[in-house]
């Protein structure tokens, strides 16, 4: 099997049913090398579901799905070796010490990958000096680093963060943060993460697909994404000393008029243009309404 | 490198240091004396009681009889630790890994293996100056006992494992408790077993417990004392019958059981446990 086009993720028509109930319903992208993508949404909108797929650790319904080129429902072990996964620890391996779990696992990649220097890689998630601690010693914070460092040990070529910084004070998130444009730098590694906070998207991602009610509803760089899905700007203004706020999706024609109608006594004019946090706000909302409405329908 | 010797390699490696580990920190050592303790002092009161008529010490016929009760609960550690390692994250952390399934099986055998033999060492050595009337001092004694020890390692890890994968909580692990002591009690480990009914000496012999014993005390006590044992024998044949048949349940259920488990491991369903312990705790 090749991976063609250079994709190194591609998703067609990926369905996941429980029971009766869809929680995925034809969801397509892909992802090409080197690439940091971001799965965006709400929760409960199948963000998880679909990342455990990408894993391997979910078995989907239907759909086409290839990861490095290969099904990950049959992901062989040297898959398996390519492929990194950050997972959220809690208490596992609460005996062993940092250092000592990091070399122990990337033993495990000797014969598939080059592995990192274990006391390189506590360098470069910033863990050295803890390297004899044991694990259940470490702050959350540090423990989130060691995590990164477990799912990096053996230079994947992809690399999976659920939900990377869910529960983190805002230092821990910055440090996060700068670990992952230090990774995606190297444009070695390919990035799939998932959240459901947009600045986090917008600072990581080089594109953003959201995810709303199993379906995605929009796939772009987060510029694409703004201008694409025209939100609704806000214009401000005061007339007679009395305040007015209007929302518009085409603020530009709206003063024009305004002024056409008003002249000067137009005064304290203000225009809002839609953030992307709007944009993305008002697709889920979309989104969450057209779901509504099928549902009526049916 | 071939890939079984990165599963071969990596799980030796993994065994080794758990059970270093399980040396060196205060709360494992604790564990690892205070059951051989508990059963030193047993042994030091029983040791001067005679066993009816046959003027037969009963910390003679105890002391092998634990030997074996241990051993038999090597399946009980490979559960819990099982169900302690997928409720923590370990195990989703080996599926995340490449062979890290089978190194992980292959790390839990070696450090639960090793484990039980430091556990034997631990009340057997102070156990021989205690107890008088042992055939400690001969090769095919220590021969015998390896043997059964082995046998029985091999018929109560696969059984232990497949216990692991079905009770999915720590406190479901639990309810295994109770039926164990009651077999305990029945399988003529702190008396011999000719004084129960007959009916419940046959469920005895349906476990491992019970052949387990025996096999210990035909190693280690003197030729003259099989006349306290059912039909005045060892029965080596039937202790490999009865071990063998629960090796070969075990061996052949373990693996399917153990890949639907793996099968079901995922970052949402460890979360899901991590949030059900914390109310648990909060």
């Amino acid at each position: 099997m090749f991976e063609h086009e250079g994709y190194v993720l591609d998703v067609e028509g990926l369905r996941m049913r429980y029971g009766a109930s869809d929680v995925l319903h034809d969801v397509t992208f892909q992802a090409r090398r080197g690439e940091v993508l971001a799965i965006l949404g709400p929760n409960g909108a199948g963000k998880t579901t679909t990342i455990e797929i990408l894993e391997g650790f979910r078995t989907r319904s239907a759909g086409k799905v290839e990861v490095l080129g290969i099904d990950p429902a049959h992901g062989p072990d040297h898959w398996r070796a390519r492929v990194g996964i950050v997972l959220q620890s809690w208490r596992d391996h609460g005996k062993w010490g940092v250092r000592e779990l990091l070399a122990h696992l990337a033993s495990y990649y000797a014969g598939e990958t080059r592995p990192w220097d274990p006391d390189e890689l506590l360098a470069a998630v910033g863990l050295t000096a803890h390297a004899t601690k044991k694990i259940r010693m470490l702050s959350g914070g540090q423990r989130r680093r060691l995590d990164v460092a477990i799912g990096i040990v053996g230079r994947p070529e992809l690399l999976f963060l659920d939900e990377p910084t869910a529960g983190f004070d805002p230092e821990a998130r910055r440090d996060f943060h700068d670990l992952v444009h230090t990774l995606a730098a190297e444009g070695r590694t390919t990035i799939l993460l998932t959240t459901h906070d947009l600045s986090e998207a917008d600072n990581l991602a080089s594109r953003i697909v959201i995810l709303s009610g199993g379906r995605v509803v929009a796939d772009g760089t987060a510029e694409q994404l703004a201008e694409r899905i025209a939100g609704q700007d806000e214009v401000r203004w005061t007339l007679d000393g009395e305040r007015f706020t209007q929302p518009t999706a085409q603020s530009t024609r709206f003063v024009f008029e305004l002024f056409q109608r008003h002249g000067e006594s137009i005064a304290d004019l203000e225009v809002r243009r839609a953030s992307l946090e709007d944009t993305y706000l008002s697709l889920v909302r979309q989104a969450e309404s057209g779901r509504i409405a099928e549902e009526v329908a049916r | 490198m071939r890939p079984h010797t990165v599963a071969l390699r990596a799980g030796w490696a993994r065994g080794v240091i758990e059970l270093r580990q399980s040396l060196t920190n205060a709360g494992d050592l604790f564990n690892h004396f205070f059951w051989p303790t508990l059963m030193l002092i047993t042994l030091y009161f029983m040791r001067d009681v005679s066993f009816g008529q046959t003027g037969f010490k009963l910390g003679t016929l105890v002391l092998p009889s634990i030997l074996g009760m241990n051993t038999a609960m090597a399946m009980v550690s490979m559960s819990q630790l099982l169900t302690a390692d997928r409720e923590d994250g370990t195990l989703l952390r080996a599926k995340a890994t490449p062979y890290g399934m089978p190194s992980y099986l292959i790390g839990k055998i070696i450090s639960v293996s090793g484990g039980l033999i430091v556990d034997l060492a631990i009340f057997l050595i102070p156990a021989l100056f205690l107890v008088p009337g042992l055939a400690a001092g001969n090769v095919k004694s220590w021969l015998t006992l390896a043997w059964v020890l082995a046998l029985g390692l091999v018929a109560t890890l696969p059984v232990g494992a497949v216990l692991g994968s079905v009770f999915t909580s720590a406190r479901s692990q639990g309810l295994l408790t109770l039926p164990i002591l009651g077999l305990i009690a029945i399988s003529g480990i702190f008396y011999p077993i000719t004084v129960l009914p007959h009916w419940v000496q046959w469920i005895g012999q349906a476990f491992p417990i019970y052949w387990l014993g025996l096999g210990m005390r035909s190693a280690l006590l003197p030729e003259s004392m099989v006349s306290v044992e059912i039909g005045e024998s060892w029965r080596h044949l039937e202790t490999v019958g009865v071990l063998g048949i629960w090796a070969v349940l075990g061996l052949l259920l373990a693996p399917a059981l153990l890949r639907r488990m793996a099968r079901k491991e995922s970052g949402s369903s460890v979360a899901q446990r991590r949030q059900k312990a914390l109310q648990r705790i909060g």
